[in-house]
C-alpha cells in the first residue's frame, strides 16, 4: 500500500491557505452587492485580500484552522488502520509546519497536545469503501466560531411556530441564522439536515457543506427553499461581520433524511466565509487535487 | 481612516464613534478564554491565590494594558522551537464569550480598547463609557493580512496556557479595525441585532 502521508500534508495546506473558488467567486459577487464606502463592502474588500495574500504565501487563510473533517473514499483493498496513521501523522507535520493551528486540547485537564493529535475523534475521520479504483479523500476545516453558532431543533417548535413540514424548517432555519448574527463570520454557507437521529443529523449536516455552491439540489422542493432561504436571510440584514448590509449567507444546502416516528431534528451547522474544503484523488502513482 | 497609537488618551477614546475605521499602531497583547479567566480568578475576584510566574506575569503585562489594547485572538505562530517568534496568521477570535469577565478586567487593567470580533453585550458597553475605552471589531478570519501587521513579538507569557490561548506581546503597525461599540453608549451590534429580529418576525408571521 502506497504512503500517502506527503500528499496528505499538501491536501492540508491547500485547505488551509487556498480558498476554494466557488466561495471565492460568491464573496466577489457579495462585494458588488453592497454599499460603496460601507463597514460591509470593506469587511469584503479585506477578506478577499486576506484570501490572495493567504494563497500567494501559503499561510493559514483563517488563523483558527479548525476542526480537519476527513472523508476517505476508498476502493477494496485499503487498510483503513494504515491510512488512519497517514493521516495522523500529515496533521503532525501540517501543525509543525504552521499550516494548521495546534487546536487540540483535552476537555479534562485542559492541555493543548501541541500537536493537534487528540482522542479517536481529533482530527474526524469518515472511512466509506466505494466502487472503482480510485480513492479520494476530502478535508473540511472548520473552525470553532462557526461551529459554535451551529443549532439543533426538533419540531415541532412552539416559540416559532414552526410544524413538522418545510414550512417548520425554514422557520428554524432562519431562526438561527437570526441567533449567529455575525459571530460565525459571516456571510456564510448552511449546511442543513432534516430528519436522522441527533447525531446522524448534524454529521450529514456537515457532509452537505462539501456540495459546490453554485449546484442545484436533485429534489426540486428542496431546491426550491433553498432558493428561498439563501434570499430571506439575506433580507435579515445582518451582513458581512455583522455590520449590517446585503449578504448574511453564502448559500443554504439542504438534506432530506430518514427519520423515527416520533422524533424530527432540523439540524444546521453554520460554515464561516472561510469556506475551506479540499479534495485529493489517488489513481495509481498519480495524485490530483481540486 | 483614523490613525491610533497605543497607549491611547481618553480624549481619543472619547473621539471615536461607532463606525470609524481605524489603523492601530504600538505595543498590544493577546488574550482570550484562558487569560480572562486567570486574570478574574487570580486578581479580580482572587479566588486562587498567585502561584508559579504568576505575579511576574502579572507585573509584565499591567504596565502595558494600562491605556493599552486586548486582543482576542489565538495566533498560528512559527518558530516555536527556536524562541524567534513569527506570526503567520493572527485574526479575532469571537469576543462575546468574555462578556462575563471583561467589562471587570478593562476596569481592573484600565484597558481602553478591546479587539475581537462578533461585539460584546451590555456589560462591556457599559465599561466602555466608564473606563472609557471602545470595541473594536477586526475582521473575521482575515488571518494572513492581519499577521502582516504584526511587526514583532516581543515576548509571550503563560505558553502553558498552549499557543491560541498565551499572552504574545506584540508590536503592530496599522492594524485594521472598525469601532463597533464606543464611549458613548453606541453599539452596532445593538443596532443591527434589533433591525434584523423585526425582520425575522416579519418573515416568520403568515
Amino acid at each position: 500500500m502506497q504512503d500517502l502521508t506527503k500528499a496528505l500534508v499538501e491536501l492540508i495546506r491547500r485547505t488551509s491557505s487556498d480558498l476554494p473558488s466557488d466561495a471565492e467567486v460568491a464573496l466577489q459577487e457579495a462585494r458588488e452587492r453592497e454599499v460603496a464606502g460601507s463597514a460591509a463592502q470593506g469587511a469584503l474588500d479585506t477578506i478577499l485580500e486576506n484570501v490572495a495574500m493567504a494563497r500567494r504565501d501559503s499561510t493559514p487563510i483563517c488563523q483558527d484552522t479548525g476542526t480537519p473533517i476527513f472523508y476517505v473514499k476508498h476502493p477494496v483493498g485499503w487498510s483503513t488502520r494504515a491510512l488512519k496513521e497517514q493521516i495522523r501523522a500529515a496533521i503532525a507535520e501540517a501543525t509543525e509546519q504552521t499550516y494548521l493551528r495546534p487546536n487540540a486540547v483535552d476537555s479534562i485537564s485542559g492541555v493543548n497536545s501541541g500537536d493537534n493529535l487528540g482522542d479517536e475523534a481529533f482530527p474526524t475521520i469518515h472511512f466509506d469503501e466505494i466502487e472503482g479504483d480510485e480513492l479520494f479523500v476530502e478535508l473540511m476545516l472548520k473552525g470553532g466560531g462557526c461551529e459554535n453558532v451551529g443549532a439543533q431543533y426538533a419540531l415541532p417548535n412552539n416559540r416559532l411556530g414552526a410544524g413538522r413540514d418545510l414550512e417548520g424548517v425554514r422557520a428554524v432555519v432562519l431562526d438561527a441564522v437570526y441567533n449567529a448574527q455575525g459571530k460565525g463570520c459571516a456571510p456564510g454557507v448552511l449546511g442543513v439536515a432534516i430528519g436522522g437521529d441527533r447525531g446522524s443529523s448534524y454529521a450529514r449536516s456537515k457532509e452537505a457543506l462539501f456540495r459546490p455552491l453554485d449546484d442545484t439540489q436533485n429534489d426540486p422542493d428542496l431546491a426550491m427553499m433553498e432558493d428561498r432561504l439563501t434570499k430571506e436571510a439575506n433580507q435579515l440584514g445582518i451582513g458581512p461581520m455583522g455590520f449590517g448590509g446585503e449578504t448574511t449567507v453564502l448559500g443554504v444546502k439542504l438534506e432530506g433524511m430518514h427519520r423515527l416516528p416520533a422524533s424530527f431534528f432540523v439540524s444546521v451547522s453554520y460554515m464561516c466565509w472561510a469556506h475551506r474544503r479540499h479534495r485529493m484523488t489517488v489513481h495509481g502513482d498519480e495524485i490530483s487535487y481540486e | 481612516m483614523k490613525n491610533i497609537s497605543l497607549p491611547i488618551t481618553d480624549d481619543v477614546i472619547r473621539s471615536l464613534q461607532v463606525g470609524d475605521s481605524v489603523l492601530l499602531s504600538g505595543i498590544m497583547i493577546t488574550g482570550r478564554d484562558t487569560v480572562h479567566k486567570w486574570m478574574i480568578d487570580t486578581y479580580i475576584k482572587k479566588k486562587r491565590a498567585p502561584e508559579g510566574d504568576d505575579q511576574e506575569v502579572y507585573e509584565a503585562i499591567s504596565p502595558i494594558l494600562e491605556g493599552g489594547a486586548i486582543y482576542h485572538c489565538g495566533p498560528v505562530v512559527a518558530g516555536l522551537d527556536s524562541g524567534k517568534y513569527r506570526f503567520t496568521a493572527a485574526g479575532p477570535t469571537t469576543s462575546i464569550r468574555e462578556e462575563p469577565y471583561q467589562g471587570d478586567v478593562m476596569h481592573h487593567f484600565r484597558i481602553k480598547a478591546v479587539i475581537g470580533k462578533g461585539g460584546m453585550g451590555a456589560k462591556t458597553l457599559k465599561a466602555c463609557a466608564e473606563v472609557p475605552g471602545v470595541y473594536l471589531h477586526a475582521i473575521g478570519g482575515a488571518a494572513s493580512l492581519i499577521a502582516k501587521s504584526v511587526q514583532s513579538v516581543i515576548a509571550v507569557h503563560k505558553l502553558d496556557f498552549g499557543v491560541p490561548e498565551a499572552m504574545w506581546v506584540i508590536e503592530v503597525k496599522d492594524f485594521p479595525a472598525v469601532v463597533t461599540m464606543d464611549s458613548h453608549g453606541g453599539s452596532l451590534h445593538e443596532e443591527v441585532e434589533k433591525h434584523s429580529s423585526a425582520q425575522l418576525s416579519t418573515l416568520l408571521t403568515p
